[in-house]
C-alpha cells in the first residue's frame, strides 16, 4: 500500500526555487532518508508535507487523499507526525502535559462538556492520561512526569519529542535531523530507538539527516537533494558511490 | 611593593562588595518581607507551580486541607452564607459592602482577561469594550424590555443575555484577528474598544454621551458572589481541559502546537469567546450596581485597569487574578486620602512588582485548591492494556 505519494512538488521563496519537481513514493512500513548539503531544501519538503508552507505546484497524497491546502492540524490528525531539527517542546509545561496536548484530536468531548467538566469529560481525560503515562513509561520518562520539559537533559528532550509525536498515533513519522548534537554513542542508541518504534508502532518513517553513519545504517532507500533538485536516489551503497553525490558534498574533481 | 598591591586589591574588592550590597538592599528588604511568607506557604503546601514540580513533597496537614475537595465545598458554603448574611443583617457598613462587590466584579474581569493574555499569551487590550456591550444589553433589557415588576426574577437572565451578546461580539472580533499571527489582536481590540465607546455615544436611544439612567439596583452581594464563583469555576474547568492545554501550547509554540493536532484557530476563538462572555457578565453586574452607565466608563483607561490587575496578580494563574483584582481594588479605595497621589503610588507598586516578580505575584503558579489533583500528584499507573505489553520498554 502506498503511504505517501508526492508528485512534481515545487516550492519557491521569491525567486529562489527551494524544491523543484520532487517525487517520492513511500510504501507502508518503509524507512527512507533524505540527505543533502545545507540549504538543499530538505526541511522545506517536510514543511510542505505538514502544511506549514503551501506548495507552488505539485501534489501530496497521504493514503490516497490529497493534502495540499489543508491546515497543519488537519494533516496531523490524519496521522502524520513530525519532530523538529531544533527541538520544539512546550518548554514551560510539564512532561505529562506535553504528551497530553498531542492527544487533542483524539479526545472526544465538546467545548460545553469541557466548560462544565461533565458528560464524556471525565472518562476521556482518564483515557488520555493513561495513554500519555503509557507513552512516558515506554520512553522511560515516567520519573519526570511532573517536571518542566525545559529541565530535562538534551537526550531526554529528544526522547520526549518523539513520545509527543507518537501520541497523535501517526502512520507516518517525519524525523528532522534526529541526531543533531549527539555523540557517536548516542547516535547508536538513537538508531536502535528508531528501528524499535518503527516495529512497535507500525510506522512508515521519512527522515532527514546529515550523519552518514545513521542514514547509511538504517535507511532502506535514500534520496539526495541539492539546490532543491533530486540528484540521486537508491539503496545506500548505490548512493554512496554516485559521482553526482560526491560532487555535491565535496565539490568537483578540479576543485578537489 | 608586592604587599601594597595586595592591599590595594583588597580595597578594591571591598568597594565592589559594598557597591553590590547597596544595589541589592532593596531586594534584601523585599526578601525579608516576603521570605517568611513564602516559607509559610511552602510549609502549608498551598502552592503548586504550573506543572506541579513539587510532587514529591511530604504531605502536611495544611497541605491536605488546602488540596482537599471538601475544603472548596466548605469555603463555598461559608462564602455563600456570608454573602446573604452581610447585607441582611448589615454586618459591615454599606461602603465596605460596595467595595466587596467591586472586588468580585473585578475578579470576573481579571480572570476572563487572564485567559487570553496570560494563559494564551496573546495581548487583548479592549476588555472594557466587551464589558460595555454586556452592560448596555442587560440595562436595556431590564429598563426597556422586561416588565419592571419582574426585574429581580429576570435579572440573572438579563446578565446572561449581556454575556451572550458580548460573546457573540467577541466571536466577530476574533474571526478576523486570529487569521493572522502576532500583535494584530492588540490593535484590533484597541480599535474595537474605541468603536464601542463612540457607537454608544452616538445612539440617542440609550442616552448618547449622557448615558443610560434609571437602572434599578438589582446587583446584590449574593448575586455577585454566585456569578464570581461561576466564572472562576468555568474558567478553571476550561484551563484543565484539552482546550485549556491547547491554549497553553499556543502560548509556548504555536507551530508545534499545530503539528501536534491542536486546532489552534478553534481553540483561540473559543478562549476569546469565553473571555468576552464573562467580560459581558461583569459589565451587566456593574451596570446594575452603579444604576447608571455612560460610554466614558468603558474607555481605554478601564481596559488598562483590568490589564494592571492581571499583570499585578500574575499571568496564567486563577489565584493570581483573584489576588490581583482584590489588591488593586482595595488599595485604590484605601488610598483615597492621598487624592491624586494615589495615581502615582499605584504605578509605583506595579513597577516594583514587575522588577521583583516579572510574571506578577502568582505568575504561572496556582493554589492547589484550583487544580485537579492528578496534575500535581503522582498516582500509581493503572495496569497497561495487554496489547502494549508484548513490546515492553524501549531499548536503552
Amino acid at each position: 500500500m502506498t503511504m505517501l505519494q508526492i508528485e512534481r512538488l515545487t516550492h519557491r521563496f521569491g525567486g529562489l526555487c527551494a524544491v523543484q519537481d520532487f517525487n517520492l513514493n513511500l510504501a507502508a512500513g518503509e524507512l527512507v532518508g533524505i540527505i543533502g548539503p545545507n540549504g538543499a531544501g530538505k526541511t522545506t519538503v517536510f514543511n510542505l508535507i505538514t502544511g506549514i508552507y503551501r506548495p507552488a505546484s505539485g501534489s501530496i497524497r497521504f493514503k490516497g487523499k490529497e493534502l495540499a491546502g489543508k491546515t497543519s492540524n488537519a494533516i496531523a490528525s490524519k496521522g502524520i507526525a513530525r519532530t523538529f531539527q531544533n527541538i520544539r517542546l512546550f518548554k514551560d509545561l510539564s512532561v505529562l502535559d506535553n504528551v497530553r496536548i498531542a492527544h487533542y484530536a483524539q479526545t472526544r468531548y465538546s467545548a460545553l462538556e469541557a466548560l462544565l467538566h461533565a458528560g464524556r469529560y471525565r472518562a476521556e481525560e482518564r483515557r488520555v492520561r493513561e495513554s500519555a503515562m503509557l507513552l512516558l513509561k515506554t520512553f522511560r520518562l515516567e520519573k519526570h512526569t511532573h517536571e518542566y520539559a525545559r529541565n530535562l537533559p538534551y537526550g531526554l528532550q529528544r526522547r520526549l519529542e518523539m513520545a509527543r509525536a507518537l501520541a497523535i498515533r501517526p502512520a507516518l513519522m517525519l524525523l528532522d535531523e534526529p541526531a543533531a548534537g549527539m555523540n557517536p554513542r548516542e547516535i547508536k542508541e538513537l538508531m536502535d530507538y528508531i528501528m524499535w518504534i518503527r516495529g512497535q508502532f507500525e510506522l512508515t518513517i521519512l527522515l532527514i539527516e546529515h550523519r552518514m553513519r545513521l542514514v547509511m545504517g538504517i535507511c532502506e532507500r535514500i534520496k539526495v537533494l541539492d539546490f532543491g533538485a533530486t540528484i540521486a536516489e537508491g539503496r545506500p551503497d548505490e548512493v554512496r558511490n554516485n559521482p553526482l553525490v560526491l560532487e555535491a558534498y565535496l565539490g568537483n574533481e578540479a576543485e578537489r | 611593593m608586592r604587599r601594597e598591591t595586595k592591599v590595594r586589591q583588597r580595597v578594591r574588592i571591598h568597594k565592589c562588595m559594598r557597591f553590590l550590597r547597596n544595589r541589592t538592599i532593596a531586594a534584601g528588604i523585599a526578601e525579608r518581607l516576603l521570605g517568611p511568607m513564602r516559607r509559610l506557604c511552602k510549609a502549608c503546601g498551598i502552592f503548586s507551580r504550573g506543572g506541579g514540580a513539587n510532587a514529591g513533597d511530604r504531605p502536611s496537614l495544611w497541605g491536605w486541607i488546602f488540596s482537599c475537595r471538601w475544603t472548596a465545598v466548605v469555603l463555598l458554603a461559608l462564602g455563600f452564607a456570608a454573602s446573604f448574611a452581610i447585607p441582611r443583617f448589615n454586618l459591615v457598613n454599606p461602603y465596605y459592602q460596595l467595595i466587596l462587590m467591586y472586588v468580585c466584579i473585578n475578579i470576573i474581569l481579571a480572570i476572563s482577561l487572564n485567559l487570553v493574555n496570560g494563559y494564551m499569551g496573546e495581548f487583548s487590550v479592549g476588555h472594557a469594550g466587551f464589558m460595555a456591550v454586556g452592560a448596555y444589553v442587560s440595562a436595556i433589557l431590564t429598563v426597556k424590555v422586561l416588565p419592571a415588576g419582574l426585574g429581580q426574577v429576570m435579572f440573572p437572565l438579563a446578565v446572561a443575555a449581556g454575556g451572550a451578546v458580548a460573546a457573540l461580539v467577541g466571536l466577530v472580533v476574533a474571526i478576523p484577528s486570529f487569521k493572522t499571527r502576532g500583535d494584530y489582536l492588540a490593535i484590533v481590540t484597541l480599535a474595537f474598544n474605541m468603536i464601542v465607546k463612540s457607537l454608544f455615544e452616538n445612539i440617542d436611544a440609550v442616552g448618547g454621551p449622557r448615558g443610560l439612567l434609571g437602572i434599578s439596583k438589582l446587583t446584590t452581594l449574593p448575586w455577585v458572589f454566585v456569578w464570581t464563583i461561576l466564572s472562576v469555576w468555568i474558567i478553571r474547568n476550561f484551563v484543565y481541559s484539552r482546550f485549556g492545554r491547547g491554549v497553553l501550547s499556543i502560548r509556548e509554540d504555536e507551530i508545534a502546537s499545530d503539528m501536534m493536532s491542536v486546532n489552534t484557530r478553534h481553540v483561540k476563538m473559543l478562549a476569546f469567546v469565553v473571555s468576552s462572555f464573562f467580560a459581558g457578565v461583569a459589565g451587566a453586574l456593574y451596570a446594575h450596581l452603579m444604576q447608571f452607565i455612560n460610554p466614558r466608563m468603558f474607555d481605554i483607561l478601564k481596559s488598562t485597569d483590568i490589564l494592571v490587575m492581571v499583570y499585578l496578580g500574575g499571568i496564567g494563574s486563577i489565584a493570581g487574578s483573584i489576588l490581583g483584582a482584590s489588591i488593586y481594588t482595595v488599595l485604590l479605595e484605601a488610598l483615597r486620602p492621598l487624592g491624586i497621589w494615589r495615581m502615582v503610588f499605584m504605578p509605583l507598586v506595579l513597577v516594583l512588582v514587575m522588577i521583583f516578580r516579572p510574571r506578577g505575584i502568582m505568575g504561572f503558579r496556582e493554589f492547589r485548591l484550583f487544580m485537579r489533583r492528578e496534575d500535581y500528584e503522582d498516582r500509581p499507573l493503572p495496569a497497561p492494556p495487554i496489547a502494549s505489553q508484548d513490546g515492553g520498554e524501549a531499548p536503552t
